[in-house]
């Protein structure tokens, strides 16, 4: 059960957020003129990474803001955003 | 190899078992292989034997970071199923169970294949469509899958005892009686004894590094023992697949997440099918050999490479457990694990070339115990003939590329 | 008896009564089930896993692993039964009624003991090599019965459970001297402290050592000074069992005095930091027999005189390999108890320690060992040889042979929390190693052994060599694994740990490895000659001890399992028969309302025929409502839906089609124009989703954009009046806006109805003119019961989801959470005349126009005329070209009958289906299979006329 520093409401229980995503994956700025290989990779591929990741959360039953934190998927290590 | 029977184990009796030989030899790596599977699980293990049987490939290595089976397949809760919805997956998974029935006797290894079947509680009127349409497509395969009335599942499971005003009420039960459990060491085990009987070199505590390229083709892989040659490489590490493939600049449509699974102190039998309560959570559990209560439930929703479980999810299902077998309260959990589940896109397996030519990928999806042998076949296929296996033709990496998926996310949101 | 005289902590004035295999006993308040036992003199407590060897008590705590007992009633509640407790740590109660576990009919005259005579042919792993012909389930079942320990209870228990949370400065585990020492000293720095221990009293090993000792008074004054009491929240009877990502641990702490009604409590604790003093327990010697009742860890037998004041046995031989076992063999001996000799591995054990030996007039026997215990059901003499000749042996008459093969830091907590524990030579343990999180191991758990010696001195020991004496040297007890079975594995190569341990099973059993897995580990070792620390520790899982199924999820019981939503209609809905079910986000909702007698189907029709001639009311609340307020709105929603808002009039709405970035449906529904905002409804189950989709983008991707976003799901009822009488029900119930003229299909207008304010939408999901009544949640239930009576001669009825759904099927609507399997795109929907690919962007677009690129069999909905006109297909039935061909070509999504059109219909996703009106197909189902007309996917209206009347 994670502790997750919401930059709004301060450390709150793991039950309180949704992972929102990989935060380094960004959509193309103009989808139309991006090649089917790019949009696919896009859509569907991920970068999963294993070790220090940059993702999005949203603290749905909280402030419902979204924040970045740097989580460390093997041992869960959270450092917030603005720390780093 | 020496061949396993109630007689032989009868002759060893006599002389203390002290003349076993050994059950895969442990070489050191050759220079050059034809084929180099990375994964000591049971999909690599069981590639390597379809490659030396089914193909007459037997200059092959597995090579594996840790030991036999220390991955998924020895963190699974043994159930194997075929409950799917898709056209494309429900054959590959009625494959999977043919062969394990058939795998005790082909590799001379028990597996204990346990047909237990399984009983899924529906308690909701979508969880009831998406049965529906399982079983009608499974129907249509020859699976069966079929309704049953709560009387007959208070007579085969005498302990279910839910109460009247039961949160999510129980509407009916749909029953796969071919589901089973099967002991998972023991696939890996039989499996590694098998291929190495053929030749096959199994090289644990072998770290691949790297993944040598030339011309967009494979050339071999470096690892903590040195580079080792090889003509194709194919990986099946369930967990790390994104890992993996990223040393050959291949990026994967998976997610790695934990998926849990506990057990209890054993108990004497009180429980012979596998139960599915609250489906769209996947709530399951089932009484091992040993006695123990074997729970699971879906996958964690954050990605997790930590192996390791947290306590949320137990309490959860537990508490559901509790709703229908309320005698379980005494009972105690005993130990809690986590496995790595490189959940697909669409939930289902990718058993594929790449673009790297030479390089093949199996990823297991939604849980790649049950599609062990299925997928160790078909994978072998591929290696062999550089061209899918009939069963496999729709679940290559160009179905993202297409667009025709084959979603098997079980039920949606929208429950 | 065996209850010594003098001593211990039991309370001799409070006898109890209890019955173990129906023989009726008597023990004292302070006892555990183990002691009372042993104080009467009973040794065998059950039968082992595999052998069903006899065994007893080894331990004197939560380690124990032989005596396990089954519960089969207490005073309090006669019913209760429970498998597999501990006899170690279960504490005695008046009328305690206990049975051996796993023997049959008792452990005397146990039948499974015939497996031992077998047990040649029942080495690790025997059943991989054997059971091959024929299902493993011809034998499974035998192998089944045979395993397992105790029995599942019959019938539930009676106990109630709680969940707590805290959040503490500092907390720590274990109060023992260690762990006392740092709570005093964390709290006196002003930190929060909270100390949880599994004993009753603080103390740890000192309750086990003999009262009157100088560091036991000390403890025992600081645990009572009211100052300590004040600055720590100690919490006895509680056991640490798992330590969880960022400093959680979880812990149970059993009948808790605060509240007596509680059996087990689990708290979830969050520390800035925890202290780990769990303290290390003893671990066994491998010889052979060393699983005979009477065979028994030092320190335990010195727990049973100190603190029960129960002699284990008359006449002792210790059995070490370290200085530890010294202040049991004098506790014993000062209490009464023959010491037969004690037999020293280490080649020079301490001088001062034989001397004190000598003073009692023990014999010391340095360099030899116990190679064997002798006696069946009873050990009755230690076989003892030097170690430098193993052939030249000794019997020694005993009936407690304890034995000390050195100590077990308790590193499990430090492993669950990711840390590796390291080999210490020192100790010859594996001890804590480098935290990982804020955690820190004190005293004995971290190898800093308190012991009555200067120092602690081992030489380590992890089996008896051979000599060729035959029997079974244990490893682990329950399981039954002897160095034999790990020679098995290792000759087989079997090598690595964990290949030793899941083939052998040791360390697999109740104590998960607590007593045995240090020896396999060693035996490993020495075989292989490699050190333990390349050997390494197998993975220790949480929890620390099992942990009850109740104390996990008992507290959520009924109700509370799952939270229940109810609208402000639900108190009529529930009074007026509804038949509820489950409709998304935990909203439970009217199916349908029978009348007295009427049968399901009979009400969906009537509900529906009403809705098509006449009046139909529907509580639509649970759809999901969202404002959006802020000037940038109109780009939002033209990013969000495949068509295009911003062109939408104030006072009007519209549908939109919302997908994913994958260009799979995400949801449906109508948003309006207000005058200076929108409102947004979505699906019930949906509705979740669609507020992170929006979120997501607002704050992740479209951060330039100004809006703000409301979820006012539960703020606004929403009440459907439905049916070509609808306009009519209003007008009679009294509404102040004109209903016709120009109040068009899909506007929305503000209005007092029945006296309520309210907005009235002209939006239809039935096909009928219909009216959408918002209206605060305080005033619906009114305004639901103004319209009920105003619609009384139109015979207005009341609308459950079911019939709700033969409506949206005759109309050909389609439902995201259903014709859209993640397949289905908006154009194979047939909606793609809600798609503006002109526009220049929307979420999902680039996808889409990916899929027209592909040419790809697509499945498209398409609607079904069964020829049968009684036989209403089930849903999820397969179509087939023909009946047994295995060419699948799609599954019915939604099934009816249609009172409407008198007759059952059904759409379906059909392959190529657009392509395919009029054809004949087969729908195969489980039953029955029947041919179908493939048709377009809608029955009713197709022009829309009704709605928009």
């Amino acid at each position: 059960m994670l502790l997750i520093p919401c930059p709004f409401c301060g450390e709150r229980e793991e039950d309180e957020f949704v992972f929102g995503g990989d935060a380094k994956r960004e959509r193309p700025t103009d989808p139309t003129s991006t090649s089917t290989e790019q949009w696919v990779d896009y859509v569907y591929n991920s970068n999963n990474t294993k070790g220090e990741s940059l993702e999005w959360w949203w603290h749905a039953q909280g402030c419902t803001k979204w924040f970045r934190i740097t989580r460390n998927t093997v041992t869960h290590a959270i450092t917030p955003e603005s720390d780093r | 190899m020496q061949r396993y029977s109630i007689f032989s184990l009868a002759r060893n009796a006599l002389t203390g078992h002290k003349n076993w030989q050994q059950v895969w030899r442990s070489p050191s790596p050759k220079k050059e292989y034809d084929v180099v599977i990375i994964g000591g699980g049971g999909h690599g293990l069981g590639a390597a034997w379809y490659l030396a049987r089914d193909h007459g490939i037997t200059n092959v290595a597995v090579v594996e970071k840790g030991w036999l089976g220390g991955g998924n397949t020895g963190r699974n809760t043994m159930t194997v199923r075929s409950n799917f919805l898709r056209e494309a997956s429900v054959p590959f998974h009625e494959k999977s169970l043919d062969l394990y029935h058939e795998l005790a006797k082909d590799l001379n290894y028990n597996l204990m294949v346990s047909e237990r079947g399984m009983i899924t509680f529906i308690q909701s009127s979508a969880v009831n469509r998406v049965q529906m349409q399982m079983a009608n497509t499974m129907h249509i395969y020859g699976a069966k899958y079929r309704m049953m009335g709560l009387d007959e599942v208070r007579r085969r499971v005498p302990i279910f005892d839910p109460p009247d005003d039961m949160r999510l009420p129980i509407h009916g039960a749909i029953h796969q009686p071919r589901a089973s459990m099967v002991r998972h060491d023991a696939v890996a085990w039989g499996f590694a004894r098998a291929a190495d009987a053929r030749g096959v070199d199994i090289l644990q505590q072998t770290e691949v590094t790297g993944i040598a390229r030339e011309n967009g083709g494979v050339t071999g892989v470096q690892t903590n023992r040195g580079f080792i040659k090889a003509k194709k490489v194919a990986m099946a590490v369930a967990g790390h697949g994104s890992v993996v493939a990223d040393m050959a600049g291949i990026r994967l449509p998976i997610v790695t997440q934990p998926l849990q699974a506990w057990v209890s102190e054993p108990i004497k039998p009180v429980l012979n099918e596998i139960i599915v309560i609250r489906s769209y959570h996947g709530t399951y559990l089932m009484q091992s050999d040993k006695g123990e209560i074997v729970i699971g439930q879906g996958a964690d929703p954050y990605p997790s490479y930590a192996q390791r479980g947290t306590i949320p999810i137990i309490e959860d299902a537990t508490a559901a457990v509790l709703e229908v077998f309320p005698s379980f309260e005494r009972l105690k959990l005993l130990r809690h694990w986590a496995g790595m589940l490189d959940m697909t896109f669409d939930g289902s397996p990718i058993i594929s070339k790449t673009d790297v030519k030479g390089f093949y990928v199996d990823v297991a999806g939604s849980g790649g115990f049950k599609t062990t042998p299925a997928a160790a076949k078909t994978f072998a296929h591929l290696i062999a003939n550089d061209e899918p296996h009939v069963l496999t033709g729709e679940l290559g990496l160009d179905r993202f590329h297409s667009g025709r998926l084959v979603p098997e996310g079980g039920v949606s949101a929208n429950h | 008896m065996t209850r010594l005289q003098h001593g211990g902590s039991i309370d001799r004035d409070q006898p109890l009564e209890f019955t173990f295999n129906g023989k009726r006993y008597q023990g004292y308040a302070g006892d555990t089930l183990a002691s009372a036992l042993l104080a009467n003199g009973v040794r065998l407590i059950g039968r082992s896993f595999k052998y069903h060897r006899p065994r007893g008590i080894v331990t004197a705590g939560g380690e124990e692993t032989n005596a396990l007992v089954q519960i089969n009633g207490t005073a309090d509640d006669p019913g209760f039964s429970e498998p597999n407790v501990r006899a170690t740590t279960l504490k005695l109660t008046h009328g305690l009624d206990v049975s051996s576990v796993n023997c049959w009919p008792n452990p005397n005259l146990d039948v499974g003991a015939i497996n031992s005579l077998l047990s040649p042919l029942l080495p690790a792993g025997f059943y991989y090599k054997t059971f091959m012909a024929g299902p493993w389930d011809r034998y499974a079942g035998a192998i089944r019965r045979a395993a397992g320990l105790g029995r599942v209870p019959k019938v539930p228990a009676k106990k109630r459970y709680e969940r707590r949370y805290a959040h503490t400065d500092v907390l720590v585990i274990g109060a023992g001297p260690a762990g006392l020492r740092a709570a005093l000293e964390a709290a006196k720095s002003g930190a929060s402290v909270m100390l949880v221990d599994d004993q009753e009293t603080p103390g740890g090993h000192l309750l086990d050592v003999k009262s009157g000792d100088g560091n036991h008074a000390a403890i025992q004054a600081l645990a009572a000074d009211p100052q300590t009491a004040d600055l720590i929240n100690y919490v006895p009877r509680t056991t640490a069992t798992g330590y969880y990502d960022h400093n959680l641990v979880v812990a149970v702490q059993r009948q808790p005095d605060d509240a007596p009604w509680i059996y087990e409590r689990l708290w979830h604790v969050r520390a800035r930091e925890v202290i780990l003093a769990t303290g290390a327990v003893e671990r066994p010697l491998v010889f052979v027999n060393n699983d005979r009742p009477g065979v028994m860890l030092a320190s335990a037998a010195r727990t049973y005189v100190n603190r029960y004041a129960v002699a284990p046995g008359q006449r002792a031989v210790f059995f070490t390999n370290n200085s530890s076992a010294y202040g049991a063999v004098f506790d014993l001996a000062d209490a009464g108890i023959t010491i037969g000799a004690v037999i020293d591995a280490r080649p020079e054990p301490e001088q001062d320690l034989i001397a004190a030996c000598r003073t009692r007039g023990i014999s010391v026997y340095p360099n030899s060992v116990v190679i064997k215990a002798t006696g069946k059901k009873q050990v009755a003499h230690a076989t003892i040889a030097s170690r430098s000749d193993l052939t030249r042996t000794r019997d020694e008459a005993c009936d407690l042979l304890c034995m000390s093969g050195g100590w077990n830091p308790l590193v499990h907590l430090h492993s669950h929390s990711g840390a590796k524990p390291v080999y210490d030579e020192r100790i010859a343990a594996f001890v804590p190693g480098e935290s990982v999180q804020n955690e820190r191991s004190v005293g004995a758990c971290n190898g800093d052994f308190d012991f009555d010696t200067e120092t602690f001195d081992i030489d380590a020991l992890w089996e008896v060599g051979h000599n060729g004496t035959t029997g079974k040297a244990f490893v682990d007890y329950q399981n039954d694994v002897t160095t034999a079975d790990i020679d098995l594995a290792l000759r087989e190569n079997f090598q690595s740990i964990e290949h030793v341990k899941r083939y052998t099973t040791a360390g697999m059993a109740t104590d998960q490895g607590k007593m045995g897995n240090a020896n396999v580990i060693g035996v490993v070792a020495q075989r292989l000659a490699q050190r333990p620390d390349d050997i390494g520790t197998t993975t220790y899982r949480p929890p620390f001890t099992p942990v009850s199924f109740g104390a996990l999820g008992g507290a959520d019981r009924g109700a509370l399992i799952l939270p229940t939503r109810n609208t402000p209609i639900t108190p009529w809905n529930l009074e007026h028969g509804a038949s509820m079910n489950e409709a998304g986000a935990n909203f439970r909702r009217p199916f349908w309302f029978p009348n007295p007698g009427e049968s399901d189907a009979s009400a969906i029709a009537r509900a529906a025929i009403a809705v098509r001639n006449g009046a139909g009311i529907y509580d639509a609340t649970p759809l999901g409502k969202f404002e959006l307020h802020g000037p940038d709105v109109p780009q939002l929603l033209n990013l969000l839906y495949t068509n295009r808002f911003d062109d939408l009039k104030v006072g009007h709405g519209r549908f939109g089609l919302m997908l994913r970035e994958d260009g799979r449906l995400l949801d449906d529904g109508v948003t309006f124009r207000m005058e200076d905002h929108w409102l947004m409804t979505c699906g019930t189950g949906a509705a979740s989703g669609v507020l992170m989709h929006i979120e997501r983008l607002l704050q992740t991707e479209l951060t330039h954009l100004k809006v703000y976003v409301v979820n006012v799901t539960s703020q606004w009822a929403n009440i459907c009046v439905c049916g070509p009488q609808s306009r009519a029900v209003l007008q009679s119930a009294g509404v102040d806006i004109d209903l016709s003229g120009d109040f068009k299909f899909m506007q929305m207008k503000s209005a007092n109805v029945a006296g309520v304010a309210a907005r009235v939408a002209r939006v239809s999901y039935t096909g009928e003119l219909s009216f959408e009544i918002n209206a605060r949640r305080r005033d619906a239930l009114a305004l639901w019961e103004a319209l009920i009576a105003a619609g009384k001669p139109f015979d207005i009825t009341p609308v459950g989801s079911e019939t709700s759904a033969v409506l949206r099927i005759e109309k050909g609507f389609i439902s995201a959470g259903t014709e859209g399997d993640n397949i289905t795109n908006p154009f194979d929907a047939g909606l793609g005349w809600i798609v503006d690919m002109d526009k220049p962007d929307f979420i999902g677009k680039r996808t889409l126009m990916r899929d027209l690129e592909h040419d790809i069999p697509r499945q498209h909905v398409v609607g079904l005329l069964p020829e049968d006109p009684e036989f209403v297909v089930a849903e999820g039935s397969a179509l087939l070209p023909r009946e047994g061909s295995r060419d699948f070509q799609g599954h019915v999504t939604a099934s009816c009958y249609s009172p409407t059109l008198d007759r059952p219909i059904a759409l379906a996703l059909l392959k190529n289906g657009k392509q395919r009106h009029g054809e004949e197909i087969v729908v195969s189902g489980l039953d029955r299979s029947i041919k179908a007309e493939v048709t377009k996917p809608v029955f009713y209206d197709p022009k829309g006329t009704r709605m928009r009347s």
